[in-house]
């Protein structure tokens, strides 16, 4: 038998009997289940997720859930195909024995795997102060249940609420207080909502925006104590100037903690910011070694992006879950050469305050900004984000049909600022720093672009710079 | 004479039933330049791109003149732009760049379109448009043989489109009179410069003056005494924004009027004859009627109503699939080839009701996206799942049909169909 037979042979074997284990049971661990059997993997299929829900949607939680629009058991994820799997729901995985290859479950039973996806994604951080995050009234919003118990407590209504921390969710969820004609405080310890992931420079605009709306914005501050009642209820938060706010509703909303703990001892490297892997989502071990039987998918994974300097970048969008899942399982089930890169731009969407914001790349990664399309004023626009005359990310403002174009700019490897638009461009198209709290310095290396459109064509190309 | 570049034998009357071998033809140069400084874009990847391309602009008015003098030794290029004829109105949003098509697009579509603005118009017109179908088809009744243009493909969509703007059907056969003459006037290929063509042109501005001229009055008269429908809802708005000018507003109800029903005509006719020629996908829908839904997809992939579109060109110099479309340039979209693209679509010559990943460019993409789509999907999934389900034993008499000249809104002018008889 020729080597290539045998390649061929394991591979044929591996899908018709293999054993595959998926650890979280949420949108990259269904995508995946869903791929591994469209890819003729026909042998044994375990999901294990410790929510007792079937796969849901997590988005619309915070928008049409929190609004009263949508039950929140009304979210479940459409299924592709039939995925033929023993679904082993409410039960947590709490340890990864890799020598003897099994998942170890918090009920104390053990599942064997020739080949195991890790997607168990990230959590919502807490209030810190255990006894303070206790009291009645305090909320994050993460799961199908917070969102229920969360829009219970809107639809009360409470006298105000108090959204800490203005990112994408905290910002969401003061959007739908004020559709709901909710008195609503956010406190903010960057200089503007959305700072972290958009810059200053739309941050502020997002602060206009929210002020439009009634929101009692308060940035450059901290909370630094909720105080209840003596039923246990929360009634005032004290902020880091000394001033109180009345809130009987508070929303934590400080980010997220990746589901990481479980695989404590188990030799990947698994941290902070989540289980390193390669761009076709194989884990890698502490020592940097890619492993050959561990993948990895969705918010927990974290992996080199060529446009990116191959930056270890952890994506926390439906997109990079749903594509990386797909990724990860085709992978699962072939053996090289025909692995396939993951390879997404990043891209995500929020709707807060009637206006649907968008943005693809990776805009932290800019260090410029320009606007290059439509109007501040009315908050409808695109802007672009430059990193050392390279086009590396977008953002628009209720300009979204347009992502596409600066999509493809960006996988060019575009020039910064972009070629003007021919229509409806901004009086000052000067690009200006775009802000972000930790300006990067610059290495000299060659441009990398991304070729091919459909996902199995997906691969980079270097080329000389030109600029 | 030089020979006929693949588009320009496509556009050709003697080729309009079946233009896709010179479409296949033509996607060997994506973006192919013709002999009149046109750039005509055929493949699905290409004209996805220019249609998020903000250096391409939809408006008429700014590309006056073709970009070049023809080709040496070309064939005569069309005697006169021809986006002339259509542009002698105001602009409306089809033909306007942002901002104004956004503002203008956004004042009209709570009026109109779905969720999230008003979100049960649509599918409240539902009982409506079933009523009108099975009413068409009980006229059939006793009939041997039918035409699925002027009997069924053509009342509904006039009626229901009349009934969404607010206007009389009554002025049904006048406007339905201006519409066709105007699409006949309408010639992009080689038989423009025709002595014949020529004329019809002068008849067709006639037509679009007349008709503007019926649009304008018909607002007017919402303006004195407000009515039902969007039209008059539009003229007597006290929204945040401005209001839309009365020419501009004229302008638009008049592109309503005629891309509300013009090319739903088309579409439900195209499915009647598509299914008619695929007795196996004929057969499976009226086992499955649920595949309503995915079919009228296949179906707009299959033969797009709007087979190009015409009045882009290009603000600055845009360099695409090896070319570059120089500032200027007229560019032309060829959806219909797009949509048999097989680099885009396995197998796209082949009529698959349940195709998956079956994103087809029969409403456009990006900003230009077919304003009417929900009301169209609505329409032709009625009309074809009741035709399927009613009409007994429906065969061709004429394969292919007589076409309409237009190349644009390509459809078939009659498709007799022998019938037993229709069922309850
Ligand atoms: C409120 C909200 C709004 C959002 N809005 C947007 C948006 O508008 N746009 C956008 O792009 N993205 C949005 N996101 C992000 C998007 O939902 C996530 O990127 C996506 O859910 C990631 O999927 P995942 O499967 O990787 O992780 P998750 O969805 O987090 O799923 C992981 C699953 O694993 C389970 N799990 C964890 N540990 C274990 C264990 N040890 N054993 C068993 N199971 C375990 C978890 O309980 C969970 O069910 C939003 C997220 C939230 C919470």
């Amino acid at each position: 038998m020729t080597l290539r037979a045998t390649v061929a042979e394991l591979v044929r074997e591996f899908r018709a009997s293999g054993r595959i284990v998926i650890v979280g049971a949420s949108l990259a661990g269904l995508r995946a289940a869903e791929t591994l059997r469209e890819e003729g993997f026909t042998g044994s299929l375990t999901i294990i997720g410790d929510e007792a829900y079937e796969p849901y949607d997590r988005p619309p939680l915070s928008k049409q859930v929190l609004k009263g629009w949508v039950p929140a058991d009304h979210t479940k994820l459409p299924r592709m195909r039939e995925v033929d799997a023993d679904w082993r729901l409410g039960v947590a995985a709490v340890g990864l024995d890799r020598d003897t290859k099994q998942v170890r479950l918090a009920d104390g039973e053990q599942v064997p795997y020739d080949r195991l996806l890790i997607a168990t994604g990230t959590r919502a951080r807490q209030w810190p102060n255990l006894a303070e995050a206790a009291l009645h009234g305090v909320h994050t919003i993460r799961s199908r249940d917070d969102a229920e118990q969360l829009q219970k407590a809107l639809a009360e209504p409470p006298s105000r609420v108090l959204v800490i921390g203005a990112g994408f969710i905290g910002s969401e969820v003061a959007s739908v207080c004020r559709e709901l004609d909710i008195p609503v405080t956010v406190v903010e310890r960057g200089s503007a909502p959305l700072v972290g992931a958009l810059g200053g420079v739309i941050g502020e605009i997002a602060a206009q925006m929210q002020r439009d709306h009634g929101v009692d914005l308060r940035c450059g501050l901290g909370v630094s104590s909720l105080e209840g009642d003596s039923e246990g209820h929360v009634r005032r938060a004290r902020l880091s100037d000394g001033t109180t706010v009345d809130a009987d509703v508070v929303v934590a909303s400080l980010g997220s903690i990746r589901n990481v703990e479980w695989l404590e001892g188990s030799g990947l490297a698994a941290g902070f910011w989540g289980v390193g892997c390669d761009a076709g989502g194989r884990a890698f071990d502490i020592n940097g070694v890619v492993t050959d039987s561990i993948y990895v998918a969705g918010d927990v994974a974290r992996a080199p992006h060529v446009l990116y300097e191959y930056q270890f970048l952890a994506m926390e969008h439906w997109d990079n879950a749903v594509f990386g899942a797909e990724v990860a399982a085709h992978n699962m089930v072939n053996l090289e050469p025909h692995y396939r890169p993951h390879l997404l731009l990043p891209g995500f969407w929020s709707g807060q305050f009637g206006v649907n914001i968008k943005s693809v790349g990776v805009p932290p990664f800019g260090d410029e900004i320009v606007f290059t399309q439509g109007s501040v004023a009315d908050r409808r626009f695109a802007a672009a984000y430059g990193h050392r005359g390279r086009i590396v990310a977008a953002v628009t403002f209720d300009h979204g049909k347009w992502l596409e174009y600066y999509g493809k700019l960006i996988e060019q490897s575009g020039p910064f600022p972009p070629p003007p638009v021919g229509w409806d461009q901004p009086p000052d198209m000067k690009p200006v720093p775009a802000e972000f709290p930790d300006p990067r310095v610059p290495t000299a290396i060659p441009d990398v672009v991304l070729t091919g459109h459909a996902p199995s064509e997906r691969t980079a190309e270097f080329r000389p710079r030109r600029h | 004479m030089v020979e006929e570049t693949p588009w320009q034998q496509a556009l050709r009357y003697a080729n309009r039933a079946n233009p896709y071998p010179f479409y296949e033809e033509l996607r060997k140069t994506p973006v192919a330049r013709q002999p009149d400084g046109t750039y005509v874009v055929s493949t699905y990847r290409e004209i996805v791109t220019l249609l998020h391309d903000p250096r391409v602009s939809s408006d008429p008015r700014k590309c006056p003149v073709p970009a070049a003098a023809p080709a040496e030794g070309a064939v005569e290029a069309e005697a006169e732009p021809i986006t002339e004829a259509v542009i002698s109105l105001e602009p409306n949003i089809i033909t306007q760049d942002p901002p104004e098509h956004d503002r203008d697009r956004r004042m009209m579509t709570p009026h109109f379109v779905g969720p999230p603005h008003s979100p049960h118009l649509i599918s409240d017109l539902e009982p409506e448009i079933r009523r009108i179908v099975a009413g068409l088809l009980d006229d059939m009744q006793g009939k041997t043989r039918i035409d699925a243009v002027d009997d069924f493909a053509y009342p509904l969509p006039v009626t229901v489109i009349c009934k969404v703007l607010g206007v009389p059907l009554e002025d049904e056969s006048r406007f339905h009179r201006w519409i066709e003459t105007a699409l006949d006037a309408l010639d992009f290929g080689p038989e423009a410069a025709s002595e014949e063509m020529q004329s019809r042109l002068a008849g067709g501005r006639q037509a679009v003056q007349e008709f503007g001229q019926f649009a304008a009055d018909l607002l007017d008269r919402y303006a004195r005494q407000p009515g039902p429908g969007m039209l008059s809802a539009l003229v007597n708005e006290d929204g945040p924004e401005e209001r839309m000018s009365q020419g501009v507003l004229a302008s638009n109800a008049l592109l309503l009027i005629f891309a509300g029903h013009e090319t739903t005509v088309n579409l439900i006719a195209h499915s009647v004859l598509t299914l008619l020629r695929h007795p196996d996908a004929l057969e499976r829908l009226r086992h499955r009627p649920e595949l309503i839904v995915p079919a009228v997809e296949e179906l707009l992939r299959f033969e797009s109503s709007v087979q190009f579109w015409h009045t882009r060109s290009a603000l600055e110099d845009i360099d695409i699939a090896g070319t570059t479309i120089p500032k200027g340039a007229p560019i032309f979209l060829a959806y219909g080839s797009a949509n048999r693209d097989p680099e885009r679509f396995t197998d796209p010559d082949v009529l698959d009701l349940e195709r998956r990943d079956n994103q087809h460019l029969g409403f456009s993409q990006g900003i230009h996206f077919c304003f009417g789509a929900p009301l169209a999907r609505l329409e032709v999934q009625i009309a074809v799942g009741e035709f399927v389900r009613r009409v007994q034993n429906p065969r061709l008499v004429e394969d292919p049909p007589p076409y309409r000249h237009n190349q644009i809104f390509r459809g078939p002018r009659h498709v007799l169909v022998d019938i037993d008889g229709i069922r309850d």
